[in-house]
């Protein structure tokens, strides 16, 4: 393959990222007027986020073109901080629920 | 002692252990700098998720027109900044000098134009009322985390545009590399993929039906 086919092949893989980026994106405003309501809502929405997150960082970013131990150095610590944040959740609801009324 | 045992000895210039994720020290910063920052804004939006969980009369007020139509044009700006910088990027490593600093400009614009579009929209809600703590529509944290989160991209963005202009007249000098190019469109990348949390969480989950 010379130069060019690859320039224009990355060109083409970019391209196609790029509109499944911009689609996902279309998507979540199709979801937010859907049916669904909510925790289920958000967890769809998230989903949606995050699948174009990962075509971002592994195409946009290149971290698939990265020598392996990058990315074990940098994903699972991110992905363990941001798991363990989720530790909030039950008591914003316990706040919901048990919370003096609103006079 | 040979002249190169004294080198090693003394860890004296050239002799240096590979980088053990065989990229520059430079961009290994930008990549710890960005999981610092995702962090950072996941902790804002898991508050924001907490204060909108725990109010019973959280607003919902973006309608459809002019507020979502907006974030969607925001949206498909900042995303096709991302890819007019991936040209750049591609365009710097080939050694075509012209073409790179013309496709890092064109993404400036793109950011510019995204925080015009940004900047009417907070106006747009400021005419409607909204402040950092009261709104006309319910809980008064609603103003505090819009604005702090949504400024907070937003600093991204204006701080991304100044610093690829930057680049992009240090590298037309010479005084910055391909390497500065692509460490950059890291960060213009990231700010990009921080857009995708924040629509869904903070405006998707907030329409009014």
């Amino acid at each position: 393959m010379t130069t060019t086919d690859k320039a224009t092949s990355s060109l083409k893989t970019d391209l196609i990222v790029y509109s499944c980026i911009l689609a996902l994106s279309g998507l979540q405003v199709v979801l937010a007027y859907g049916h669904a309501q909510g925790m289920e809502l958000m967890l769809r929405m998230l989903a949606v986020a995050l699948v174009q997150a990962g075509f971002g960082v592994m195409y946009f970013m290149h971290l698939r073109d990265e020598r392996r131990n990058l990315v074990l150095a940098l994903i699972p610590a991110t992905v363990f901080v941001l798991l363990m944040m989720n530790m909030i959740w039950s008591d914003s609801f316990r706040l919901l629920h048990m919370r003096t009324p609103i006079k | 002692m040979s002249e190169a045992g004294l080198t090693l000895g003394g860890h004296g210039p050239g002799i240096t252990e590979e980088s053990p994720f065989a990229i520059p020290s430079k961009k290994l910063v930008m990549w710890l700098f960005i999981i610092s920052d995702a962090v950072t804004f996941g902790a804002l939006l898991f508050a924001y998720g907490y204060v909108k969980n725990a109010s019973p009369d959280w607003p919902e007020p973006f309608r459809f027109s002019p507020s979502i139509i907006n974030v969607m044009l925001m949206t498909f700006i900042l995303v096709t900044s991302s890819l007019t910088m991936l040209v750049a990027t591609r365009a710097a490593k080939e050694a075509e000098k012209a073409r790179a600093i013309r496709w890092i400009l064109i993404t400036v614009a793109g950011g510019i134009l995204f925080a015009l579009l940004h900047i009417r929209e907070w106006l747009g809600l400021i005419r409607e009322g909204v402040r950092l703590f009261q709104n006309p529509w319910g809980s008064p944290m609603f103003g505090a985390t819009f604005f702090a989160i949504t400024g907070l991209h937003l600093a991204h963005v204006i701080g991304g545009v100044v610093v690829l202009t930057v680049i992009s007249l240090g590298y037309k000098r010479g005084r910055y590399n391909s390497d500065d190019v692509e460490i950059w469109s890291l960060y213009w990348h990231f700010v990009d993929l921080v857009w995708m949390f924040v629509v869904p969480m903070v405006y998707l989950l907030n329409v009014s039906r």
